[in-house]
């Protein structure tokens, strides 16, 4: 299905597939198989089908796991991370009310692959109406682990509200009982995580595609996508849309064909990647795709008409980022507030509109200087945005 | 075998450790990358971010205190990305900072301040924050005051509280713009587990943390004609005070430091070090008391083992921490409330002044002793026994403002009585100190015989191991201690309060046997104390240390018993070690308090 090229870039068509909730009752089945193949056989498998984690950052699951397994230790883990909270994101909500046994068959995977004993789902404070479920199903897999041979079992951990946990060290610190900070890199989890032991630390919809790739095999996975972002994904599509919901997509597609499809017919911007993602104008439609190669998003799509201000769109991120910093390092936390107020008084005038430019400056120091990936990308939305709307800003 | 990296800094060639940071690998090249958060007593933290560095190859900058040297790295610690990267951090803290340097009781001595200076952050680039947040001042612990409006987040604070002392008084709280360094649900910091030991304030970079100083009250005291002002100087004041007042680490400037006290009016000028011996008599006597009444009595209504009480930082933990633990800490005062209580007593009697009139202030390297000064138990003299302490620091300032040039001046001698001291008493300003003090002379008056250590130094209770410990068997001793006869002593000796909580773990779960505890609660000792000059790390303690032990060498009596001030005071005053009058004003009780 290798669609038109686009500056020597390869495309796709926007194709909905149906792979992740497609009711099937294989997981079982699937792991039982998998448990028969050689660990590295796996790796090398789940790194040949290019998958990348879900979660927006895009590492190379496959390679993930070999470090993972490769890494010095008798005790290690496997945790899901489940704390969806990037704005604009509801896709793994969906995912584990309707197929956890998909995630769940992929963490036990993960965990036989790398030899860890114990798996932890940890799951938003926000979505704890679906622990009852969760742990009911958690308990039945358990045993079916036991009937299998495989030391696994599962259990589940809460987060308590915070944005940044969703940063996968400050996620280990959360799930230690500490307060949720990140940690600085290296060491990585993958060779120091919870507890200092190896740790897996995947989105909920990666560990979904690793139980699909183990089920449906690699070759068949990369008939999807592109070279640089393999297989398809959910999208959380909201905002000023003819029909929001989530949808299940091939990767590669061009943003103007996803607005053609989704959009309400007076699209102006997509922010593609939630608040921590880029606004595109509509002018760049045509040039922009969705994936690594274009612009990555772990889900979120929002559309915004022309009705909308961008300002009060910049605004909303800005206040957001202000309360979700963790506070600790310098760049974001004080960043994150004069960029915030920095806009406001422009707006009112209490500054001039050339003090944009030092603001723009201040988003790129963040960029480079902030500890994690909160703080380096809260310049992508206030730079994407002030480049393309600045009168909206000013005005 | 340790492997070296290779990796270049601003293009030289280094070759360090596996595991060295770049910070230190730059150190090396003596290339001086600025630094906030880090702080050489405690572990990386890596957020304050002004030491970040460019990896040639990397898009985002590196902490370079938190990130460590691989092989090939090429790091440049200057590029137009650093520079440019670090001075935009630097105005950030600054626009989240209450920048009123000239009225900062830190101006002068200020990480922030000198960072910023040395970018000449001139014209605020940045809105400025501080008018939006609201901030109140902590000023309700009689030990040290908090100013949330100096604050930079650094958690050096928090780090020294949990890492260094395991007391976790102070901890960052809320997120974002509303991210604070906070106590336990905000509560105000003479209501919570802190333990006023003031590491959080020697190692804060700004003015967030600071002493609560009573300087003024001091002076008020001084230019009081009605008033007679005496002074005493706890032994590691001597040692650090120099560094205040241009010396280099480790200068003893005993003799100049009793010329300034005089030069400043104070009306008498005495030793705490006179009642370190005291306490030593004391606590010895206590402590072969106790020996003879679990080993012979077998009363087990008595607690071995013993365990010091000279550290306020270490009472106000064991009290929070370990309650179940306080019968067995040494009833005695610390050294500085015995001499408030026979200041008021003794002194004012042999003087014939009236104890009211007598305004009793000590010059301590502690901000706990605050603290304790104003412990309501503390008034055995019918007064409150000590009125104001004073730390090093708070010394440095009022010489500076009396415009005395303390470097040139003469040496003099302590005003007797209440002056004299052993080296005993001089080496309870270490770790290790009260140990040996209190062997030397328990050991001759159970024997005969002094310490069988080459010239009394008792070297395995020295130095900056965390937890030490040690074993002296008792032979030939005399016959009203025949009890002890071949009694192999065990003590150890734990400073910082994580190593004190490590040796109370163990000792709660059996896991260790001792007859005798030395707990101090600052690294160090007392010459790591939170009231001695800023900096601090462990060469700079352990240049102090040092100048203990040799001041120690060099005085002429070196065993408290054989002070004859104490010899004096037990005739003419107190009987005989824990005496009913011992009792009255020399011993005291401890409270269980919250665990938070």
């Amino acid at each position: 299905m290798t669609g038109k090229k686009q500056n020597d870039m390869e495309t796709k068509k926007l194709t909905r597939v149906d792979y992740i909730f497609r009711p099937d009752n294989t997981c079982l089945d699937t792991l039982k198989k998998s448990l028969r193949r050689d660990r590295d056989e796996i790796i090398l498998e789940l790194i040949d089908s290019g998958l990348k984690g879900r979660g927006g950052a895009g590492f190379l699951t496959g390679l993930k796991w070999k470090l993972a397994k490769e890494a010095a230790g008798d005790v290690k883990y496997v945790i899901c991370n489940a704390d969806e909270g990037e704005p604009g994101t509801f896709k793994d909500r969906e995912i584990l009310d309707r197929v956890p046994r998909r995630v769940f068959t992929g963490m036990a995977l993960c965990g036989y692959v790398i030899g860890s004993k114990e798996g932890f789902l940890y799951l938003r404070a926000e979505y704890k109406f679906l622990a009852p479920k969760l742990m009911s199903i958690m308990a039945e897999m358990n045993q079916e682990f036991k009937k299998l041979g495989l030391d696994f079992t599962l259990n589940i951990r809460y987060g308590s509200g915070a944005y940044v946990c969703g940063e996968e060290t400050a996620l280990i610190d959360s799930m230690e009982g500490r307060r949720g900070e990140p940690r600085n890199k290296p060491p990585f989890p993958v060779t120091e995580g919870y507890l200092n032991k190896p740790t897996v630390v995947n989105n909920v919809e990666t560990f979904v595609n690793c139980t699909i790739i183990m089920g449906i095999g690699a070759e068949e996975y990369k008939r999807f996508g592109t070279d640089s972002s393999r297989g398809f994904k959910l999208f959380s599509v909201s905002g000023d849309c003819s029909k929001e919901g989530i949808y299940e997509l091939e990767l590669g597609m061009l943003l103007s064909d996803f607005v053609e499809e989704f959009g309400d017919g007076d699209t102006k911007a997509v922010q593609v990647g939630g608040a921590s993602g880029f606004c595109v104008p509509r002018k760049k439609f045509n040039q922009t795709i969705i994936g690594f190669e274009g612009i990555p998003t772990g889900g979120s799509m929002k559309i915004f008409n022309s009705s909308r201000s961008m300002y009060h769109v910049l605004h909303n991120y800005l206040e957001f980022f202000e309360e979700e910093s963790c506070g600790q390092c310098t760049p974001c936390r004080v960043g994150c507030q004069q960029l915030l107020k920095g806009i406001e008084a422009v707006k009112s005038k209490q500054r001039s509109s050339s003090y944009l430019d030092e603001l723009v400056k201040l988003a790129k120091v963040m960029k480079v200087a902030s500890k994690c990936g909160l703080g380096q990308s809260v310049g992508n939305a206030f730079v994407s945005i002030v480049d393309n709307f600045r009168e909206e800003i000013i005005y | 075998m340790i492997n070296m990296i290779n990796l270049t800094i601003n293009n030289i060639p280094v070759s360090v450790e596996e595991g060295t940071t770049i910070i230190e690998a730059a150190r090396r090249l003596s290339i001086r990358i600025p630094s906030l958060c880090n702080h050489d007593d405690l572990c990386v933290s890596g957020n304050c971010r002004v030491c970040v560095v460019e990896q040639v190859g990397n898009p985002t900058l590196q902490a370079a205190c938190a990130t460590p040297v691989r092989e090939n790295m090429q790091i440049l610690t200057n590029s137009m990305m650093v520079m440019q990267a670090r001075k935009t951090i630097i105005e950030l803290l600054l626009s989240e900072h209450n920048a009123d340097c000239t009225k900062c009781y830190k101006n002068g001595n200020c990480e922030l301040q000198d960072l910023s200076n040395e970018y000449r952050i001139g014209n605020q680039v940045y809105i400025d924050l501080i008018p939006l947040k609201h901030y109140t001042i902590d000023q309700s612990s009689p030990s040290l005051i908090k100013d949330d409006s100096k604050c930079i987040r650094c958690q050096r604070c928090v780090r020294t509280c949990s890492d260094l002392q395991a007391v976790s008084a102070l901890s960052a709280a809320y997120k974002g713009s509303e991210m604070k360094i906070s106590s336990f649900y905000d509560r105000p910091m003479h209501e919570v587990i802190c333990t006023n030991c003031g590491q959080c304030i020697n190692r804060c970079p700004t003015g967030a943390l600071t002493e609560r100083n009573y300087i003024d009250e001091v002076w008020d005291a001084i230019y009081d004609p009605g008033k007679h002002v005496v002074v005493q100087t706890a032994p590691a004041v001597r040692v650090a005070l120099g560094e205040e007042l241009g010396y280099d680490p480790g200068a003893r400037v005993t003799g100049k430091l009793v010329t300034a006290l005089r030069r400043l009016g104070f009306d008498s000028v005495l030793d705490t070090d006179f009642t370190a011996d005291l306490t030593i008599m004391e606590e010895g006597t206590e402590l072969l008391t106790r020996l003879k009444k679990v080993l012979v009595d077998k009363d087990t209504s008595m607690a071995l083992p013993m365990f010091t009480s000279c550290s306020p930082g270490w009472i106000k933990f064991i009290e929070h921490t370990f309650p179940d633990l306080l019968p067995h800490l040494s009833t005695c005062k610390s050294p500085q409330q015995m001499f408030g209580a026979l200041a008021k007593t003794y002194y004012a009697q042999k003087k014939g002044i009236n104890p009211k009139d007598i305004v009793s202030v000590s010059i301590m390297p502690c901000t706990a002793k605050k603290f304790e000064a104003t412990r309501p138990e503390m008034r055995d003299s019918g007064y409150q026994d000590v009125d104001y302490v004073l730390t090093t620091r708070e010394l440095a300032i009022m010489i500076k403002q009396a415009g005395i040039e303390f470097m040139k001046l003469d040496d003099e001698d302590y005003d007797r009585f209440m002056g004299e001291s052993s080296g005993a008493g001089v080496i309870f300003g270490a770790t290790g100190g009260v140990m040996e003090a209190a062997l030397r002379t328990a050991y001759e008056i159970v024997t005969g015989r002094e310490v069988p250590f080459q010239n009394l130094n008792i070297t395995p209770v020295r130095g900056m191991e965390g937890i030490k410990e040690a074993e002296v068997k008792i032979e030939n001793v005399k016959p009203d201690w025949s009890f002890l006869e071949g009694v192999t002593l065990r003590v150890a000796i734990a400073h910082g309060l994580a190593n004190a909580k490590r040796l109370m773990t163990a000792i709660r779960d059996g896991k260790v046997v001792y007859h005798f505890i030395e707990i101090m609660a600052c690294p160090g000792g007392c010459l790591g104390g939170g009231g001695q000059p800023i900096p601090t790390n462990l060469e700079i303690r352990k240049k102090r240390a040092e100048a203990i032990y040799a001041e120690d060498e060099n005085l002429p009596i070196r065993k408290s018993h054989e002070n004859p001030e104490i010899i004096q005071i037990y005739q003419e005053f107190l009987g005989e070690p824990l005496s009913h009058t011992s009792h009255e004003l020399l011993h005291t009780h401890y409270v269980p308090r919250k665990r938070y």
